[in-house]
């Protein structure tokens, strides 16, 4: 019988790829390379996977049920070759199975929208504790600037953040900005997405769990190059993050042995667009350089900070990043080697 | 109901020169061919769409593929998706609503056949000036592209400061005059529908695939007007100095965003309601059955089509709504599932009791019902405003689309197709290829979007051109990319079929499937002007009662 072949394979099909789906989340459980939602590190992430999974239960509890009304009946009311070309019985409909299936599914639904209500808002509306750090993330094309307005902090693309015990609850309040277009700030192990809309500022937050490096990247279609705004979030113990802090407080260092390459920065247009604290570079187009060395990517994590990429990056964005709004700069050789030089000594 | 209506022949047509045969055809006003027109159109940027959409899915194949450049992948789903819901999918269900409406009413053509023609027309030009774009995009500054914001074209992305040039305006402009011509056509359904029904064809005794398209074009008329608005707003900013969504000039993003998904959200109602009304008609005459619960069919139709008004920003979850806005639209979007699960209720019991012949419209049939089903349950995955916030602009978003349009609306298509092309051409659709496309395109389509639900899950955006290896998105990819290019071959099948069917298909006749509406009880193709003595109706399946003068359906109703 076709059809029932056709159901047989579709259920093989189904459980399949739900062993597909364990298999996938397992090998990433524990590394950094996990962006699966249902490996929760802090508190919204956690309420939204337990509502998902009772979302799972419940919508696969219906599904079975139809599914199983529906291969009943196609199976059973199979035409056949005995029916002699006979009509059926013509039957109308039934009030009380029409009310039937009306209630059901109501009483369904009140029970879902419950659920959820509830989790929408313990996170929605959770106040903001004394001991939370504020921080400003602020969406450019195609980067991220962090902004710490209480500890004087300015960094980009990736976020540095204590990791919250519920001992000393230190949770992280974003406040969501944009310079241009719409971004949308996504770390699927830490919280649900929020959009970083231009005149409409949002507000999110997140509480670690854990320590430990957790990527993401912009989820909202925000131009060319959309898929290379990557983004790091890096949940810091107490003390690293303090250490992280003091020196990312701190002017950029002063190194005699680069001053050729600051030069070389300072006579481009380098300096229109970067800070480099404590000296005349002021831009503030592209990220704050005065630390860069402390950041494992540039590029908004398109390639890792390493002295090769610095220089092809420096040479010609769009290499690494077409589309990117950093011009290539057609420095000669020796200016070029001057100015990654100059980059490598900022820590 | 007269018997001397069935047995007219269509009258005689003596071959013409081509050039006659052609101006005929653009010239027409007949419902039916304009129907036709329709239909050849949607078909036409139904090849073009597709192929974007195998574009996209070989740059995803693998990590970092270098298949074409990310502003070229850019237009391609911008393309893809305007491409696909405005110049496909609606001018298909147009084609059906405008070529069936008439004849299961028993009128002889539209309300207004001139207005009908100047709509498709609009539709049709509207679809080559998006196309034009790739000639004459960019205006000064290139040698053109096409538009590469989005289908959905999310301000301030469609503003001038970041979209220069004339390619967004293409699309603006491609939108603003097939939405007049969606304008007219939905007037037009309305129109026919109330004032043309023949005798005895009272708006409760109408088939329900002419009740469902007369909420659909009802839709149509509430859910584009905002979207012409829009767009000529957007011109307005672009070209008359206005701030409606210029942010830099303190405009609004997020009105934008509700305008576009006023229209957006009853979209996929409009598209899906016709669909609904396929399934009405085709899965009683496979199952030897009436419609189960007729009037609870007509009352959820309707239902739908109101509630749909007020779910439109659960597309918009994750742009900071207040707690109450996101509960308030949970609770809209999944009650919009009661009505939609009667349905789905409704349909299994049409074929409870009954003898289900398993002709390829009814196999493609249940392929709906299935697909369906696993739609509207991610659906209320996703109208869980928490679960939305991980889920929404990833790839299971993508996924639930996909499977409501493809697993849904064009499942439901080729039902229509294979059951009414026999209508329109007066040959059959070979079964044989009709199963190899069926079995082929399921096949495909679980392998894709079945597939394509989990990278989602495992935090894999949307609209990436590109993506970076070791997050477990790389074989998950090249498995959607291998269903996409066997949906391919199918959809090469069924064009086959189509072709090779109007030339050798076996003859139709008047009534292949033993159907109970009035369009089989007239020639196949029917003659111009329809129906030669206007018929009269006493029931919802005049036909039955023309079969069974014993145990006629006007004895129970």
């Amino acid at each position: 019988m076709k059809s029932s072949l056709c159901y047989s394979w579709r259920i093989a099909l189904l459980i399949f790829w739900s062993a597909r789906l364990l298999w996938a989340v397992e090998p990433g459980g524990s590394t950094a390379q996990n962006t699966s939602i249902f490996s929760p590190a802090s508190t919204p992430a956690k309420s939204i996977a337990d509502l998902s999974v009772f979302v799972l239960v419940v919508t696969g509890i219906i599904f079975l049920a139809v599914f199983a009304l529906l291969l009943y009946s196609v199976v059973r009311f199979r035409g056949r070759a005995m029916d002699g070309g006979r009509e059926p019985a013509q039957v109308y409909g039934s009030m009380q199975i029409e009310l039937a299936w009306t209630i059901i599914p109501t009483l369904i639904v009140v029970v879902l929208f419950l659920a959820t209500a509830r989790v929408i808002h313990a996170i929605q509306d959770a106040p903001e504790p004394a001991g939370a750090l504020d921080v400003i993330a602020i969406g450019h094309q195609f980067w991220w600037e962090f902004r710490y307005p209480k500890l004087g902090i300015v960094t980009a693309n990736e976020l540095h953040i204590p990791v919250s015990v519920s001992a000393h609850p230190t949770p992280t309040f974003l406040q969501l900005l944009s310079v241009d277009t719409d971004h949308s700030f996504w770390v699927p192990q830490l919280a649900g997405k929020t959009d970083l809309i231009p005149n409409h500022p949002n507000r999110m937050w997140m509480d670690p769990q854990r320590t430990g490096v957790f990527l993401g990247q912009c989820a909202q279609y925000c131009g060319t190059q959309h898929a290379k705004m990557l983004l790091r979030v890096s949940v810091d113990g107490p003390e690293d993050f303090a250490s992280w802090v003091h020196a990312q407080q701190k002017l950029a260092v002063e190194d005699a042995a680069a001053i050729a390459g600051r030069r070389v920065f300072e006579r481009n247009a380098c300096m229109n667009c970067h800070v480099v604290a404590g000296t005349r570079a002021d831009g503030r187009f592209g990220p704050d350089l005065t630390h860069l060395m402390s950041r494992a990517t540039i590029a908004a994590g398109a390639a890792e900070n390493t002295h090769k990429n610095l220089r092809l990056w420096i040479q010609d964005p769009s290499v690494i990043k077409p589309g990117s709004l950093m011009p290539a700069m057609k420095l000669s050789d020796a200016d070029l080697d001057a100015v990654v030089s100059y980059m490598e000594t900022l820590r | 109901m007269s018997s001397n209506a069935i047995t007219i022949p269509g009258a005689q047509i003596e071959a013409r020169p081509w050039v006659d045969e052609l101006h005929l055809w653009l010239t027409t006003v007949d419902h039916k061919r304009l129907g036709i027109l329709y239909i050849l159109s949607a078909l036409l940027f139904l090849l073009i769409g597709g192929v974007e959409a195998l574009i996209i899915r070989i740059q995803l194949m693998h990590s970092h593929n270098n298949f074409v450049s990310p502003e070229v992948f850019n237009r391609m789903f911008t393309m893809h998706g305007t491409t696909m819901i405005f110049f496909v999918a609606m001018p298909v269900l147009f084609g059906f609503a405008n070529y069936l409406a008439p004849l299961m009413i028993g009128a002889r053509d539209m309300a207004f056949p001139r207005l009908n023609a100047f709509s498709f027309w609009l539709s049709f030009l509207g679809g080559l000036l998006l196309y034009f774009s790739f000639l004459g995009g960019s205006g000064l500054y290139g040698a053109g592209s096409a538009p590469d914001v989005g289908w959905w074209s999310y301000a301030p992305l469609g503003a001038r400061a970041f979209s220069p040039g004339h390619s967004s305006d293409y699309w603006t402009l491609a939108l603003l005059v097939s939405g007049f011509g969606s304008i007219g056509t939905a007037i037009n359904i309305i129109a026919t529908i109330l004032c043309l029904r023949c005798p005895g064809m009272k708006i409760n005794r109408m088939p329900l695939l002419v009740w469902m398209n007369l909420v659909m074009a009802g839709m149509v008329l509430l859910a584009i007007t905002p979207l012409s608005a829009a767009q000529i707003m957007l011109l307005i900013d672009r070209y008359l100095g206005g701030h409606f969504f210029d942010t830099q000039a303190g405009g609004s993003a997020v009105l934008w965003m509700h305008f576009f998904w006023i229209f957006g959200h009853p979209e996929v109602y409009v598209l899906i309601i016709p669909c609904f009304a396929f399934m009405s008609e085709i899965i009683p005459v496979f199952s030897r059955k009436p419609i189960f619960g007729y009037p609870v069919m007509v009352a959820a139709t309707v239902c739908i089509g109101f509630v749909s008004m007020s779910v439109w920003a659960h597309h918009m979850f994750t742009i900071g709504m207040n707690s109450y806005a996101n509960s308030f639209f949970t609770l809209t979007t999944m009650a919009v599932g009661v009505p939609t699960g009667i349905k789905i209720f409704n349909w299994i019991g049409t074929m409870w009791g009954g003898r289900i012949q398993f002709k390829t419209p009814m196999l493609f049939s249940i392929g709906f019902l299935f697909q369906f089903l696993i739609a509207g349950l991610t659906g209320i995955m996703m109208a869980a405003s928490p679960f939305d916030w991980q889920l929404s602009l990833s790839y299971f978003v993508v996924a639930h689309f996909h499977y409501v349009i493809v697993g849904g609306i064009l499942f439901a298509l080729f039902a229509a197709f294979y059951y009414w092309y026999p209508k329109m051409t007066g040959r059959m659709l070979s079964e044989r290829l009709g199963k190899c496309h069926f079995w082929l395109f399921l096949i495909g389509f679980h392998l894709t979007f079945d597939v394509m639900h989990i990278p989602g899950v495992l935090g894999m955006p949307r609209r990436i051109y590109t993506y970076e290896p070791g997050r477990g998105w790389d074989t998950l990819n090249l498995i959607v990319t291998i269903g996409a290019f066997i949906q391919a071959l199918a959809i090469l099948v069924f064009l086959a079929n189509l072709v090779i069917s109007y030339f050798k298909g076996a003859q139709a006749g008047n009534d292949p499937w033993d159907a109970w509406t009035l369009e089989w009880s007239i020639g196949s193709p029917p003659p111009v002007y329809n129906f030669a003595t206007v018929p009269t109706v006493a029931s919802r399946r005049p036909l039955w009662d023309l079969k069974h003068p014993e145990d006629p359906d006007s004895h129970y109703e």
